[in-house]
């Protein structure tokens, strides 16, 4: 562990802890903007979708790992937002860089709509209530076909920014460093959210309510803001995946997804940002990596490529089993000990990164 | 007019009455302990003033104003801070960001300037970083400054609870039970801070607690409860003295085991 | 005559869902977990009868399949808890849940490797039958379904009232502490409402597979039967019967009446308003936190 002389309060306040992390995040985003020049078409394709669920998983991380909220119902907003930009754009003529944070602010404010009812529910009860407003929205698109096209789905048009057209086919480079852009400033919102006061409160909210209160902090309005930002973070990222598959129907926000958005944050690892982004790794390259290792056994036994339908959720639910059982801080929880170990070495204690288990604790008694 | 007055104040679980037409003033810059056997009501008189219940009968009043029209989180707002008798900290979060939750309601900044983190957000950080240092030299708790609470042992917690409460910057600070748990040293050290406090930082003090020379120690007035009933009120050694705070502790000796 | 049909075969489907709901409230009742795989469990049953009784299968006869099934559902509860779910000990409940629904993703997947993912039916003597009274013509499977629905219910209720285990059962739900200290071994009552869940399981799987086709995909009839114990109150075993019913009867009578998608929204509309306006479910005991 390095030492750290803070010498004034930016210090402490800063977006990153010390030097060396900034050198790190920084050499990361120069290797994430010259990627189309290291990897080919179909990689960056698959590199667009990550930064897509990193999105959608920053949302949900913000309500489950930084407010304690539970929701199994996310891809609701992500389909909120995917309708109302495409809306914005086919019936107001609205330009993307208009239309997409509109599109946001009409998730965030469903989010506000499902919070305020909801503010007295806790834990299994709220993830219950979301889940049931997840299914249900996947009826509501089929109901008000006029205007999402129902079954048959919506094209979303491509995006049009300063006379260049993106397109995930015929311009899959600008369409990555266009979502690369809008995922960094959210990430940075983010940061700057848990670094103020709000993320405080947020935190305040997760581990204990009633403490919360007496310290002034408003319960029902901070759930409300922290749903509000949540689904807002979501509905962009829906409006991003609107515009990367291109046409989209009821099916692809059913209740899979929000389970999926779920378990993906919790595999990356609960209560961090990054684990949104090891997670959304894990979802996307995990099917590549299912491939890759089937081809090798193919050919060291000679066998004919054989499929297995449904190998690639099985696998992720074994993938999850141990992760729960063995590392509930996730992949991210994982790499932090790993770091720490070398850092350390050959001084790290087993113990050191022991906590108290539990975001939601028992809903008996409350 | 007393700082904060409770006055018939009655609260009933079914058919259990909890505290019975209790009534007393505190004074501004006074420390006003409340004793009593166990389940005698005063960690429920905290909840009272803290409004996580509501009496059945009775009035609270602080500077004057009735608590009652007011919500729980509005309490803090007006100038009364508490710990609980069960720690109920921000466990997942560090000593330096749970005192910074203290700091809530001197909280100018909204959250769309949050997000952006914009110059006047960085400067009313700044500030509130400032006054909590301050509270964290007062309590010695520097070398636990970036520890997540979930790994601090018992006796830091209970300072850091206390620390939250101080970021408050109240007028009214209620203490429950702040020395139970503790070694002999530690209780010395919360007598000293409670002494501080009233002097120094001129906060007046309600507090709930068993032992009796931590009572004596510091404050200047006691109340004894039983089964909800005040007994006695008064200075410490009269209330020590008063037969019938001898009777409610020595006439059930399990109570008296039990504190 | 119309309504009559679609009375009973409401009650019937609810009864199956009352049936998967009564697993999850035996559960949570017992060990404040909330188990999303129970559904799977219902469909990873039906597959195991399916697969003991059906001709190209290993075609036994269907009254010693019946108890075979029961009782490997049983053993896979048991297992589930004894292997998995016990080490979660002191992580959150949200924790929990989403072991079980990475438990569900396991169970699909086997059995599609098993029985493959195209839809099959259970070859169950009451498959096509009817009973006829008066005018009215009834599937004996409905009519069964809901028969055995209400002796399982009633056994359980002496079970729980009656049996040794039953009351140690219930002890270690109120109290586990307390349970403890008065000799009761929690850990393993808690294996054992985790097979007596599988059972419960195994039953509905039996009885959903002979009334219609199953496969890997039947296991999210288990948000369904989620939604009815939420409604009934997640601590009540005649509210999950009841929450069952209530689903069941709302299918078919508002698709009658309202058209298919509506129909399909109703279910968790009522579980939306119910968790708005009575969180804690239709029966319900709630107790309050001590500060």
């Amino acid at each position: 562990m390095r030492i750290i002389f803070k010498k004034s309060y930016d210090a402490d306040i800063g977006l990153f802890k010390h030097g060396f992390h900034a050198f790190w995040y920084m050499l990361l985003l120069v290797i994430a903007i010259a990627l189309p020049y290291l990897v080919g078409e179909f990689l960056l394709g698959e590199f667009t979708s990550m930064l897509i669920w990193a999105v959608a998983g920053m949302g949900l991380m913000l309500l489950v790992g930084h407010t304690g909220q539970a929701s199994l119902g996310h891809a609701a907003f992500l389909a909120v937002g995917a309708y109302t930009n495409v809306l914005f754009m086919e019936n107001w003529g609205l330009p993307f860089l208009l239309s997409m944070p509109l599109a946001g602010l009409c998730a965030a404010f469903a989010g506000m709509l499902i919070a305020i009812p909801t503010t007295k529910l806790h834990g299994i009860y709220l993830a219950i209530a979301t889940m049931a407003i997840g299914i249900l929205s996947e009826s509501i698109i089929v109901i008000l076909e006029p205007w999402t096209g129902g079954v048959s789905g919506i094209f979303a048009p491509d995006i049009e920014l300063f006379g260049i057209s993106f397109n995930r086919y015929a311009n899959i480079t600008g369409m990555y460093w266009l979502y690369l852009a809008i995922t960094v400033l959210i990430l940075i919102g983010y940061r700057n959210i848990l670094r103020s006061p709000l993320g405080r409160s947020f935190a305040a909210v997760r581990d204990s309510e009633i403490s919360a209160q007496a310290m002034g902090v408003n319960i029902a309005r901070t759930r409300t803001l922290a749903f509000a930002i949540s689904c807002g973070i979501t509905g962009v990222a829906g409006a991003m995946m609107g515009h990367f598959s291109g046409v989209f129907n009821n099916e692809t926000f059913n209740i899979v997804i929000s389970i999926t958005l779920l378990l993906m944050i919790v595999v990356g690892g609960i209560g961090f940002i990054q684990g949104a982004f090891m997670g959304a790794i894990v979802i996307v390259f995990l099917p590549q990596a299912i491939s890759f290792v089937r081809d090798i056994i193919n050919g060291m036994t000679g066998g004919s490529s054989m499929t297995i339908p449904g190998l690639e959720s099985g696998v992720f639910g074994a993938i999850l089993v141990a992760v729960i059982l063995f590392e509930p801080n996730g992949l991210w929880g994982r790499w932090l000990k790993i770091r720490t170990y070398f850092e350390l070495f050959p001084f790290y204690r087993r113990d050191m990164f022991r906590r108290q288990k539990s975001y939601l604790k028992t809903e008996r008694m409350r | 007019m007393s700082l904060l007055e409770l006055e018939n104040v009655t609260l009933k679980f079914g058919g259990v009455t909890a505290v019975d037409d209790v009534s007393f003033a505190v004074e501004e810059g006074e420390v006003f302990a409340l004793v009593g056997p166990n389940g005698a009501g005063k960690s429920t008189i905290f909840n009272l003033i803290s409004r996580i219940y509501d009496p059945f009968a009775g009035d609270i009043r602080f500077q004057g104003q009735s608590l009652l029209d007011r919500q729980p989180y509005e309490i803090a707002g007006l100038g009364i801070a508490r710990t609980f008798q069960n720690i109920e900290l921000f466990e997942q979060a560090s000593v330096l960001q749970n005192l910074l939750v203290g700091r809530h309601k001197h909280r100018k900044s909204n959250p769309v300037g949050e997000m952006f983190f914009t110059p006047f957000v960085r400067r009313e950080e700044k500030r509130h970083r400032k006054a909590v240092e301050e509270v964290i030299d007062f309590l010695d708790l520097q070398p636990y400054r970036e520890k997540f609470i979930a790994g601090l042992p018992y006796g830091v917690r209970k300072v850091v609870e206390m620390g939250r409460a101080l970021a408050i910057e109240p007028k009214l600070l209620l203490l429950d039970e702040p020395a139970s748990g503790l070694s002999v040293e530690e209780t010395q050290d919360v007598a000293f801070w409670i002494e501080d406090i009233k002097k120094l930082m001129g906060i007046t003090v309600l507090m709930v607690e068993h032992d009796m020379s931590l009572v004596s120690a510091v404050s200047d007035r006691v109340m004894a409860l039983a089964d909800g009933r005040m007994l006695a009120i008064g200075t410490p050694e009269e209330v020590q003295r008063d037969p019938k705070v001898i009777e409610a502790y020595i006439g059930s000796d399990d109570a008296e085991d039990a504190a | 005559m119309d309504a009559l049909q679609l009375l009973v075969s409401g009650l019937a489907n609810g009864c199956v869902y009352g049936l998967i709901a009564m697993g999850f409230v035996l559960i949570y009742k017992a060990t404040e977990a909330v188990n999303f795989a129970q559904g799977d469990m219902m469909m990873l049953g039906a597959f195991v009868a399916l697969g003991l009784t059906n001709e190209h299968y290993a075609h036994l006869p269907f009254v010693v399949a019946v108890p075979l099934t029961i009782l490997i559902m049983a053993a896979v509860g048991y297992l589930m808890d004894a292997v998995l779910l016990r080490r979660t000990f002191g992580q959150s409940q949200i924790a929990v849940v989403i072991l079980t629904i990475a438990i569900g993703f396991v169970f699909r997947f086997v059995a599609g490797v098993i029985w493959g993912h195209e839809p099959q039916s259970l070859e169950s003597p009451l498959a096509g039958r009817d009973i006829r009274f008066g005018g009215v013509v009834l599937g004996l499977d409905e009519v069964f379904v809901i028969v055995v629905t209400i002796a399982l219910t009633v056994g359980m209720y002496f079970f729980f009232a009656r049996t040794k285990m039953g009351v140690a059962m219930q002890a270690s739900s109120q109290n586990q502490m307390a349970a403890y200290y008065m000799g009761i071994p929690v850990k393993r009552v808690h294996s054992l409402v985790w097979a007596l869940s599988g059972a419960v399981a195994a039953i509905a799987g039996i009885l959903f597979a002979s009334k219609g086709s199953i496969d890997p995909a039947t296991g999210f009839l288990g948000i369904k039967a989620f939604a009815a114990a939420v409604i009934g109150g997640l601590g009540s075993l005649p509210g999950a019967l009841l929450g069952g019913i209530i689903i069941g009867l709302v299918e078919p009578f508002s698709a009658r009446y309202l058209g298919g998608d509506l129909a399909r929204l109703m279910p968790y509309l009522i579980l939306v308003l119910i968790l708005v306006f009575r969180p804690h479910g239709i029966l319900s005991q709630v107790q309050a936190k001590k500060v």
